[in-house]
């Protein structure tokens, strides 16, 4: 595997740490820590700060039985937790939104599928299957995209992104990504708003694939 | 970057120094200096409790914990917009975390504050979208690793160093961190953080636990 280059931008990872990051796109920066030592370790810096603000908060007194309360819910069992845990290529924050599930691939056309994982309001969250040297469709977004490569590779008017590099791109890329030719590229990409694409077929299926 | 041997950057205070307080005039200022009396790298006291709660079970230290965090964590999640009879019950809730998790705490990563903000932060988060956030794969130690103490002590000294820097804050300054850290600012104000003059310390903390995980690395795989 070779080394990660292209790492999640500071007010991204800031907004991820503070709990200010739409859901869909944590589960990328989250998935991303899973998988890159810097920025985890840039993400606990972050995190420190977050400790130190707390320590110098100025405090709210607890109700006076608050500490009995707590004493005597210390008795309790923990609640059952099953944690899910990374399997093959895909973190755990990916196997979280998979529901532990292998993914349910559906098909786009041209070989590509994707799986949506979650659609709100504020972002949704798919996995791409892109054939080797195959081409997504050009498209431009309304908003933000997040996409970290999780198998193989692509490329496209930003440079090339293997394994576990992400792609931040605003509104101004209009780009035109092209998987590796060393197999099939599987990535995991997070948008604010549906993405536009640029040939009129595709776009008149947007609404039906909700790419 | 950071130099090898972190440990030879801590001065020891000589004997008559030793009523100067923390925080105290007398003191040099440690960010341009990078000196620390060696009780200012030294964990912190919840820091220790938190040990004492992972190790031993300490009830008492735990109590401890609450005392010290309880009242804080409820004032952050009251600026986060819960009510007060709310924050208590998420107060309730982060503590018991706490107490059921402690196994998970790595003092050569973190300071029980920065723990205990990341578990109140996942639990608004939860809260708030009524599912849990996202959270990277666990990092293991390896098996019967014996603590590393110079490691906790270059994280103590950083972190020392990143509350003096805090100190020095403007008060505007200080307010965007904090609506960040405990309330909601837009992601559009998030990139004015990335201005303030905390910027290198952090860098330092990140480096330090970077190197820390390579070490992790190579005992892994040896």
């Amino acid at each position: 595997m070779t080394a990660i280059t292209h790492h999640i931008p500071d007010d991204l990872l800031d907004a991820h740490v503070t709990g200010n990051l739409p859901h869909a796109f944590s589960v990328v920066v989250a998935a991303h820590l899973s998988l890159c030592d810097a920025c985890r370790a840039r993400a606990e810096a972050a995190e420190m700060l977050g400790g130190a603000l707390l320590d110098r908060v100025a405090p709210t007194s607890m109700s006076p039985g608050a500490k009995e309360r707590l004493l005597a819910a210390l008795e309790d069992a923990p609640p059952p937790t099953t944690p899910i845990a990374r399997s093959g290529i895909f973190p755990a924050p990916v196997m979280q939104a998979l529901d532990g599930q292998p993914p349910k691939w559906r098909m786009l056309g041209g070989g590509i599928r994707q799986q949506i994982l979650s659609a709100d309001r504020e972002g949704s969250l798919r996995l791409l299957y892109i054939p080797a040297g195959r081409a997504v469709p050009e498209h431009s977004h309304g908003g933000l995209e997040l996409t970290l490569v999780l198998q193989g590779s692509f490329s496209d008017s930003e440079g090339r992104f293997g394994v576990g590099d992400v792609e931040t791109a605003g509104d101004e890329v209009d780009h035109q990504p092209i998987a590796g030719m060393e197999g099939p590229c599987i990535c995991l990409a997070a948008t604010d708003a549906p993405l536009r694409f640029r040939a009129m077929i595709p776009r008149l299926l947007q609404p039906l694939f909700r790419i | 970057m950071m130099p090898d041997d972190r440990t030879s950057q801590i001065v020891i205070a000589p004997p008559d120094s030793g009523a100067v307080m923390h925080g105290g005039p007398a003191r040099p200022t440690g960010e341009e200096s990078g000196i620390l009396h060696e009780n200012e790298a030294s964990p912190t006291q919840p820091t220790l409790w938190l040990i004492a709660v992972r190790d031993t079970r300490d009830r008492a230290a735990f109590m401890q914990l609450f005392d010290h965090f309880g009242p804080r964590l409820k004032a952050m999640l009251i600026r986060g917009g819960l009510r007060d009879g709310s924050a208590e019950d998420v107060v309730q809730d982060v503590m018991l975390t706490v107490w059921h998790k402690a196994a998970q705490f790595d003092p050569h990563r973190a300071e029980a504050s920065a723990w205990i903000y990341r578990i109140a932060r996942n639990r608004r988060i939860d809260l708030a979208r009524r599912k849990p956030p996202p959270e990277p794969d666990p990092l293991a130690e390896p098996e019967g690793s014996e603590p590393d103490a110079p490691q906790i002590l270059a994280l103590g000294q950083e972190a020392t160093l990143l509350r003096r820097a805090l100190e020095a804050l403007s008060p505007d300054q200080a307010k965007v961190l904090e609506q960040a850290y405990f309330e909601d600012l837009p992601h559009s104000r998030i990139s004015e953080m990335t201005g303030l003059p905390l910027g290198t310390i952090k860098s330092r903390i990140r480096l330090g636990l970077e190197r820390l995980r390579r070490d992790l690395k190579d005992l892994r795989q040896p």
